[in-house]
C-alpha cells in the first residue's frame, strides 16, 4: 500500500452512468491486474474503493459507475483536482496460473479489473478469450481496447441490443472457447454461475462494503473453505475452490 | 520538549496509541511504517474462542463519521498468545496493550489470565462495551454491579500488569459504571467505545449493516468523548486513555486537557492508515503553538 496524491487528468462519461477517471502521479503501488485503489472524497468520512483498469510509471486510470452519493461526487470533481489515494491494494489476479489458454468472463464494470490482466497474458503469449456481459448496449464498456488485444471477444447483453442475447454462461458456450483456467469478476450471483459452469479452476474477485481498505479493520471479511478472509487484504480475488457462495 | 506520558508507571514515547479494532494486530502496518514511533498499540478483541463476527455489510457511512458492526472477529487469545504477540514484539518495542472481550466474567478471566502471562503484553484493556455481540460486551459495560465483576475477577488474575477497562458511552451516566470499576481495583480506564448507531438504506428498505444497529465513531463523536473524559477526570482518580474521534495533534491535546493520560485513535485510522504517524510528527509543533514544553504538565487542566 501506497498512499500519494494524484491529479484528475480526466474525468468523462464514456457509457450508461460510467466513468473513466485517469489520474496523474506517483505510482509505484500496483503490482497485479485485479488491484484496486482507495480513493477519498471530499467531505466523505470513508474512501471509496476502485478497480484499477491499467497503470504505468505515470499514473493509472479506473473505470466507475454511480452508484451513490460518492461516486456521484466523483464524477463532479473537475480535471486538475488533487485526489488523496491509497494505491497498490488487494492481491489481484494470478495470471501465472493460467497454463495456455484463459477464460475471461466479465459482467459490467468487471470488464476494468480483468483489462491488465487480459493484457499479460497476453504478452505471455497465452491464448485468451473474453466473454463480456452487460444489461444493455448503452453499457458496453472497452469493447474497443480488449480487440486491441487481439483476443477473442464475445459480447452478451441481457436485452440483446448488441452480441448474443442472454448471460455470459450462454456467451461461453457459444463462443466454443475452449480454456484450462478462468478468470471472472462482475456480479455476484454471475460469478457463482460461472464458477458452477466452467469445469476448470479459475477465480473471482469479490467486492464487500469496506472500511479501511488495507486490511485492518475487519469490516469486509468473507467466509472461505479456509476460514474467514478479509476481502480488501486477503483478497478481493479468490481461487475457486475457496470460495463459499 | 516532553511528549512522553507515564502510563500505570509505564514510560510512552507519547500518548498517541491506535485503538483496539482499527489497527489490527499491528503486524497488518509494519510494512507502511516503522510501528515505533508510536506510544502504544491497542490490539483487536481477543475472546476465548475464534470468531468469525457479523455478517456483512458491517460498514456503513454517515456524516463526518462511519459504523461499523465487525462483531468481535478474532482467532482467538492462543493464536494471539502464541502467534500474534511475538511478531509484534519482535518489531516494535512501545507499549502494547491486549484488548480482551468475553461471554462471561469466567470467560474474561481466564482470557485475561492468558494475556496477562504473555510477557509482550504491558497492558490488559478489558473491552466491557462492544456494542455489536449479543450477550456479550456491552451487557457488562452498562451495569455498575456487572462491570464491577468482571473488573474484579480480571484484577485477581492479571498478575500485577495494568488493567484498563473501556466503557460505553451507551448509559446514561458513566461517572457510574467509571467509579463503579475504578472501586473494583481497576488501575485505568479506556473511554469511549462506539455510539450504538444505524443507517437504513432507504433504496433497498433496510438496515445498510447486516447486524441492524453498529457502533458509531469517527469525528462526529469526538465532542461527546470529550465531555465524558472530562466527567469521568473530575470523578475519578485512575488515569485515563481518552477515545473517541481524535484525528489530530490538536484533538490529542484537547483530549489530554480534558484529562486523559494517553490518547486512542480509532476510526480515523480507517479513512488514513498514516494517521497516528502523522500525529505524532505534528505534536511537538502543535505543542510549541500553544507554549506546552512538557505534554504532561497539560493532563486535565480543564
Amino acid at each position: 500500500m501506497k498512499k500519494g496524491l494524484f491529479t484528475i487528468i480526466e474525468n468523462r462519461l464514456i457509457a450508461d452512468k460510467t466513468w473513466k477517471m485517469r489520474l496523474s502521479g506517483e505510482c509505484h503501488g500496483f503490482t497485479g491486474g485485479g488491484q484496486f485503489a482507495d480513493i477519498a472524497i471530499d467531505g466523505r468520512f470513508l474512501r471509496r474503493p476502485i478497480a484499477v483498469r491499467e497503470w504505468d510509471n505515470d499514473g493509472f486510470d479506473i473505470i466507475y459507475k454511480t452508484v451513490g452519493e460518492g461516486t456521484e461526487q466523483l464524477s463532479r470533481t473537475k480535471e486538475g483536482t488533487v485526489l488523496d489515494i491509497l494505491t497498490g491494494l488487494g492481491n489481484g489476479f494470478d495470471a501465472g496460473r493460467c497454463a495456455g489458454r484463459a477464460l475471461i468472463v466479465s459482467g459490467g464494470l468487471g470488464a476494468s479489473p480483468l483489462f491488465s490482466l487480459a493484457k499479460e497474458l497476453v504478452e505471455k503469449g497465452k491464448d485468451v478469450n473474453v466473454v463480456m456481459g452487460f444489461n444493455r448496449s448503452s453499457e458496453i464498456i472497452l469493447e474497443d481496447e480488449y480487440r486491441a488485444l487481439g483476443v477473442k471477444l464475445t459480447i452478451a447483453t441481457m436485452d440483446g441490443s448488441a452480441g448474443i442475447r442472454g448471460l455470459v454462461t450462454d456467451a461461453i458456450m457459444a463462443s466454443g472457447a475452449e480454456y484450462d483456467y478462468f478468470y471472472t469478476c462482475g456480479p455476484k450471483v454471475m460469478m457463482k454461475a460461472v464458477c458452477g459452469f466452467c469445469p476448470t479452476s479459475g477465480e473471482a474477485s469479490l467486492e464487500e462494503r469496506m472500511g479501511c481498505g488495507c486490511g485492518i479493520c475487519y469490516g469486509c471479511t468473507c467466509h472461505t473453505k479456509s476460514g474467514p478472509a478479509r476481502i480488501c487484504a486477503d483478497g478481493p480475488v479468490f481461487k475457486k475452490e475457496e470460495i463459499i457462495w | 520538549m516532553v511528549t512522553s506520558v507515564n502510563l500505570c508507571g509505564l514510560k510512552l514515547i507519547n500518548p498517541v496509541i491506535p485503538a483496539s479494532g482499527t489497527f489490527g494486530f499491528g503486524l497488518e502496518m509494519a510494512p507502511v511504517y516503522d510501528l515505533n514511533v508510536l506510544g502504544g498499540i491497542s490490539l483487536k478483541g481477543s475472546t476465548a474462542e475464534p470468531r468469525f463476527g457479523n455478517e456483512c455489510p458491517r460498514i456503513a457511512e454517515c456524516p463526518s463519521g462511519m459504523i461499523n458492526s465487525v462483531g468481535l472477529q478474532n482467532p482467538g487469545i492462543d493464536v494471539l498468545v502464541n502467534d500474534r504477540l511475538p511478531a509484534l514484539r519482535s518489531i516494535y518495542s512501545g507499549c502494547i496493550i491486549a484488548n480482551i472481550s468475553g461471554f462471561s466474567v469466567d470467560e474474561y478471566a481466564e482470557c485475561c489470565e492468558k494475556a496477562a502471562l504473555a510477557p509482550e503484553v504491558d497492558i490488559i484493556e478489558v473491552n466491557i462495551s462492544c456494542p455489536n455481540v449479543h450477550g456479550g460486551g456491552l451487557a457488562f459495560g452498562t451495569s455498575p454491579k456487572a462491570a464491577a465483576e468482571v473488573t474484579g475477577r480480571v484484577k485477581a488474575v492479571c498478575k500485577g500488569k495494568p488493567v484498563f477497562v473501556k466503557l460505553s458511552p451507551n448509559v446514561t451516566d458513566i461517572t457510574e459504571i467509571a467509579r463503579a470499576v475504578e472501586d473494583a481495583g481497576a488501575d485505568g480506564l479506556t473511554l469511549i467505545n462506539t455510539i450504538l448507531g444505524m443507517r437504513i438504506d432507504i433504496a433497498a428498505r433496510r438496515p445498510v449493516v447486516a447486524n441492524r444497529y453498529g457502533g458509531f465513531s469517527g469525528r462526529a463523536v469526538f465532542p461527546v468523548a470529550l465531555r465524558m473524559v472530562n466527567q469521568v477526570a473530575r470523578a475519578c482518580s485512575v488515569p485515563i486513555m481518552g477515545c473517541g474521534g481524535v484525528a489530530s495533534a490538536e484533538d490529542v491535546i484537547e483530549m489530554m486537557m480534558a484529562g486523559a493520560t494517553a490518547v486512542q485513535v480509532g476510526a480515523e485510522n480507517l479513512r488514513n492508515p498514516m494517521v497516528c504517524k502523522e500525529i505524532t510528527e505534528n505534536l511537538p509543533s502543535v505543542m510549541d503553538k500553544f507554549g506546552i514544553k512538557d505534554i504532561n504538565e497539560i493532563i486535565g487542566i480543564v
